[in-house]
């Protein structure tokens, strides 16, 4: 069933005093049909309204950035100005912060990531998208995937892979007796852990924002009926929407600030040894 | 690692699905929303990492150049004007110098000339005066050899009329009459 499906026969006629439960929203407004499928050998791709709206993020990306981008000028102005803005915020203060002088190299790697993952969650909030792309598992999933694959063989190539793991498992300046619980809670939390909490850290915020936005968007249309309780309640929900709504937008920034400033903390780390 | 996710998922579906409905969960991740999210990232980091982002590098870059060139420029321009400045009072120092000196030296001369010009005058005015007396002086000789003979000869005539007798060519007579000019010039140098 999808998401669509299930706000519609949930909400048209659903009221509060109809005899109707309060229809909660759940899981199955973050699931879409596939609008079309194709395969590609042995592997079936289900296009739906999330990978569409992610072809579009893509899309809009490219086309501002290039436009932005196309001459720029020593002295900028308007798209450039903005789009500079964008650059100088993630070399000065993600890779610069996190790396050095040597992070420069790594910026488009970085930038990349953060105005996909930010566009990806704003989505959320852009009428008639309203899903934050970002909020679907898998699309956080292969962003911490690629940031994995990229870390860690950066980390072997650059340290050698002894050096690597044992800088990583016996960090320097601890008592050798203590190496034997410390290894494999390093190994546990740096090699396994790491990429499901990176991932899973901006799926459950986006995820959540969205659910409450949709609990009370429901909210707000299941509350109108012939009370007063009713109607104060709708008003009520409806200003907690929009409150929601503005603190998304800071929630979407914010995430993605944090998702793009892990992986440059990782590639730090696997640059050089980090104690 | 997308074996995990899949046995989590599986695990959360188990849990939670006890409407029969089969529902997916949110926690599982379908191989083909994985590649389209891994060619998502791709696209964008190869079209921006490759066209856009080394034109803005490259411009960021030469403005600093510019900048800091410019800074460096005015820094040199600010020196060469405090080094023609420097010139410019030595030269204008040295021009007082000199002025003050042909000053001096053009007063000495002024003085120099004045005073060959003054005695240059004064010898002339002399030389003139000079000749003046003694062309006076001839002249008066030659009035008076003149004027002597004149009377001379009249007071010979007078004395040759009053005495009745020639007495030209005597010499007698010529004595007595120098002696008596002599007596006439005497008195007339008194």
């Amino acid at each position: 069933m999808s998401a669509e499906l299930v706000l519609a026969s949930g909400g048209i006629d659903c009221h509060l005093m109809s005899g109707c439960g309060f229809p909660a929203p759940g899981a199955e407004i973050f699931q879409f049909d596939a609008v079309f499928s194709f395969t590609v050998g042995s592997l079936e791709f289900n296009i739906t309204k999330v990978t569409i709206l992610l072809f579009i993020v893509v899309v809009v990306l490219l086309g501002f950035f290039l436009y932005a981008f196309r001459r720029p000028q020593l002295v900028p102005r308007g798209a450039q100005n903005v789009g500079e803005l964008g650059y100088l915020f993630i070399r000065d203060g993600i890779a610069r912060e996190a790396m050095g002088k040597e992070g420069d190299k790594f910026v488009p790697f970085l930038f990349s990531f953060f105005f996909l993952i930010w566009m990806s969650n704003f989505v959320g909030i852009v009428p008639f998208a309203q899903i934050p792309i970002t909020s679907i598992f898998a699309i956080p999933v292969a962003f911490a995937l690629i940031v994995y694959l990229t870390w860690v063989p950066l980390g072997i190539y650059r340290q050698g892979f002894g050096p690597f793991f044992k800088n990583m498992l016996f960090p320097p300046g601890v008592p050798k007796a203590m190496y034997g619980l410390l290894a494999p809670i390093e190994f546990i939390s740096n090699i396994i852990v790491r990429p499901f909490t990176h991932s899973v850290r901006l799926f459950a915020n986006m995820f959540a924002g969205h659910l409450l936005i949709a609990s009370f968007s429901v909210a707000t249309f299941y509350l109108i009926s012939a009370s007063v309780i009713g109607i104060m309640g709708s008003v009520a929900s409806f200003a907690v929407t929009i409150a929601l709504t503005g603190f998304e937008i800071l929630i979407q920034a914010l995430q993605a600030y944090i998702f793009t400033l892990l992986t440059a903390v990782y590639i730090s780390g696997a640059l050089h040894a980090e104690h | 690692m997308m074996n995990v996710f899949a046995a989590v998922s599986t695990a959360i579906t188990a849990s939670g699905g006890e409407g029969g409905e089969e529902m997916p969960s949110v926690l599982a991740v379908p191989v083909d929303e994985l590649v389209i999210g891994i060619i998502a990232f791709l696209v964008v980091f190869g079209v921006l990492g490759k066209l856009a982002l080394p034109k803005i590098k490259a411009t960021l870059e030469e403005r600093t150049h510019t900048i800091e060139g410019g800074i460096k420029r005015a820094e040199e321009a600010q020196a060469e004007a405090q080094r023609s400045l420097d010139e410019y009072k030595i030269l204008l120092a040295q021009g007082r110098e000199e002025a003050s000196a042909i000053r001096t030296q053009a007063q000495a001369d002024r003085t120099a000339i004045i005073e060959e010009a003054r005695a240059e005058a004064r010898v002339a005015a002399a030389q003139v005066t000079a000749a003046a007396e003694a062309q006076m002086a001839a002249e008066r000789a030659q009035a008076t050899a003149s004027l002597t003979r004149q009377v001379g000869e009249m007071a010979v005539g007078l004395a040759g009329k009053v005495i009745g007798q020639a007495l030209t060519d005597d010499a007698r007579v010529r004595a007595t009459v120098d002696d008596f000019l002599a007596d006439l010039e005497q008195q007339a140098a008194r």
